[in-house]
């Protein structure tokens, strides 16, 4: 079976800054993909290019296709992305307390995704508003509906979000650090409910997010992007296992477990460089306990590894760093 | 536990809000009763999601703000009931290293500016080659000095916001989520910093941040808030909780490791409004545990000195 989105060697700039160096990903229906990596790394960039956004922010293309169900949005008209977005493609932003339109009831604004898209009438479009609301477990939905963005509590309108987004009955659904803004035993509730939304309806969910116990607790396989380019990409369980590339590795080491001892958390030196002072080679090597002369010289590629994975790096596996 | 530095007895912070035309005065408690001691030289940390008060409680124990009612203990010296000058000079005891970096440096300050500020508050002279050891007792180059907070990245404004903290050699500082803005490679530094500085200076730190893997991580003991009250205070790191909310936040923040997935029984419902407190317990109408005394009665925090725990029926 094809994929239902597929990225190839997608370079991305804006102006002159090549901000994404040849990203390869895929992501196939009932499956979850998180994307990873520390703020500057390309995370929303690339979701953002996945929904064919790019020209909103100046940004293009350079290189690569973007495939969705086979179809490459690189090369359609911005009518026919248009057409895609809300329909087949569905969007959770990070922050539910702008996602909302202030001046318009709950109701309306979920109603109004598919009239448009599924050309539902107004009688027909409310009541499968209320199905969707009941099915995020919020409570009197139909008293929820005649609200107000104001009146709603932060978890709740991440749930509405969340039906808005569901609403068009799309295949797809990318969300971009969708609990980050919440407290965490409603964090908890949200990550449940995109989970079993993926698993019964056989959706496929980008989720971006800087959380490795979020990825840890419901992606299937893991991507891992360091300063626009791809450091790693494996299923879930051997990624924190047995991480291949040392910026997974020190990623996984900055999260405290419960058997983690005092003493032994260790953040990562440095910060991500920034586009206009990409380093050569890999442009992890600064920050790399591993790095030798080969890194700095030469960039690395990205190549198979292990059980269904791939990592871009001169010295991949275990090993003293 | 060895002999406090800060002791707080029954602490208490009221908010008034509205009264104005067409809006009815009303007020909540943002923190209630909150009595808690730190040793000198440990970490204690108190934990809590938004609105449990924890902020409040943070500038209520260094009197930015005014209790409602309560004592705070600085080495058995009343924080508030000081005088203005006697303020100053226990402040030179004590600081605070806020959660925001961005908004916690003035931009037309330069580095050297920002960490000499507390040698101009307390009216004292700058002592001689002190910036460059405060920068380099947190990580920074001397060169970083003569520099603004904009050319700094957010790793690096938090650093500065500590090398302000320590700059009159405080014994206590209190921490309120220094690192809930940055990235978590980032946090890990800001972590492993903080805990050099407390061996090296000997410190006492009151830490409070709403993630409670850090917490337990970082922290000898730790305080749960729920809406402005302490629901339990664990003894160390390991100890079982108590309380079902303290189950609850443990249950919800996910472990970085797909061998420990779980299917959890997510906590229903959300905070209530600090506004409208319940007659009783204040998680009655999320806890499973909950009968009709809980929602009638407001539990005390009692039972074991060493693990007090307010809830009739803990686990």
């Amino acid at each position: 079976m094809s994929p239902l989105l597929e990225l190839q060697g997608v370079s991305v700039a804006i102006a002159h800054a090549q901000l994404l160096d040849g990203i390869s990903l895929r992501l196939d229906r009932g499956q979850i993909l998180g994307l990873v990596g520390e703020s500057g790394s390309g995370k929303s960039l690339t979701a953002m290019a996945a929904m064919g956004l790019l020209p909103l922010i100046g940004g293009r293309v350079t290189t690569g296709a973007i495939r969705f169900d086979g179809q490459d949005m690189v090369q359609m008209t911005e009518a026919q992305r248009r057409a895609l977005r809300g329909r087949r493609i569905g969007f959770i932003t990070q922050n539910p307390m702008t996602a909302l339109d202030p001046v318009q009831r709950i109701g309306a604004q979920i109603d109004v995704v598919s009239r448009l898209h599924l050309g539902l009438s107004s009688a027909a479009a409310r009541a499968r508003t209320l199905e969707l609301m009941t099915q995020l477990r919020i409570p009197e939905a139909g008293a929820v509906a005649e609200a107000w963005p104001h009146q709603l509590s932060g978890g709740m309108k991440q749930r509405i979000v969340i039906a808005m987004a569901l609403a068009g009955e799309p295949d797809l659904i990318i969300a971009d650090e969708p609990t980050t803004a919440l407290d965490v035993t409603v964090q908890a509730q949200i990550i449940q409910i995109l989970a079993a939304l993926v698993r019964d309806r056989g959706l496929a969910l980008l989720l971006i997010t800087h959380d490795m116990g979020v990825v840890a607790q419901v992606c299937d396989r893991v991507a891992v992007l360091y300063a626009g380019r791809l450091a790693e990409e494996r299923p879930v369980d051997p990624i924190f296992a047995a991480p291949a590339h040392p910026y997974t590795r020190a990623l996984t080491l900055c999260i405290p477990r419960d058997d983690t001892a005092r003493g032994a958390l260790h953040g990562i030196p440095g910060a991500v460089p920034t586009a206009l002072n990409y380093p050569s080679g890999c442009r992890f090597h600064p920050r790399c306990p591993k790095a030798v002369s080969a890194c700095s010289a030469t960039q690395p590629a990205l190549v198979a590894y292990g059980e269904d994975g791939r990592v871009a790096c001169h010295l991949p596996g275990p090993g003293a760093p | 536990m060895s002999q406090p530095l800060i002791r707080v007895e029954g602490l208490s912070r009221r908010f008034d809000t509205g009264g104005g035309f067409l809006k009815a005065p009303r007020s909540m408690w943002a923190v209630r009763d909150v009595s808690l001691a730190v040793g000198q030289g440990e970490v204690l940390g108190v934990v809590g999601e938004s609105g449990c008060g924890k902020s409040t409680l943070a500038r209520l124990v260094l009197r930015l703000i005014e209790p409602t009612s309560g004592r705070v203990l600085l080495d058995g010296t009343d924080l508030t009931t000081l005088g203005a000058a006697d303020l100053r000079a226990a402040r030179r005891r004590m600081a605070m290293v806020f959660q925001d970096p961005y908004s916690s440096l003035d931009p037309r300050y330069t580095v050297a500016d920002v960490v000499t500020e507390p040698f101009v508050v307390q009216r004292r002279p700058v002592p001689p080659g002190a910036v460059a050891e405060m920068l380099e007792a947190v990580g920074l180059p001397a060169s970083a000095a003569a520099g603004y907070p904009h050319q700094l990245s957010g790793g690096q404004r938090q650093r500065v916001g500590i090398a302000r903290a320590l700059a009159l050699h405080p014994e206590f500082l209190v921490l309120d989520e220094p690192t809930a803005s940055l990235d978590v490679s980032i946090q890990a530094q800001i972590i492993e910093l903080l805990s050099g500085l407390r061996d090296r200076l000997g410190l006492t730190y009151l830490f409070i941040s709403h993630d409670l893997g850090l917490v337990r991580y970082f922290c000898d003991r730790i305080v749960v808030m729920y809406l402005g009250a302490v629901v339990e205070v664990l003894p160390d790191t390991t100890t079982a909780p108590r309380h079902p909310y303290t189950r609850a936040l443990m249950d919800s923040s996910f472990s970085p490791d797909p061998a420990q997935r779980r299917t959890l029984a997510p906590l229903a419902g959300e905070i209530p409004s600090p506004f409208a407190l319940p007659a009783g317990c204040a998680f009655a109408d999320r806890c499973p545990r909950a009968d009709a005394r809980c929602l009638a009665e407001r539990p005390p925090l009692d039972g074991d000195p060493a693990h007090p725990t307010a809830c009739f029926h803990p686990l």
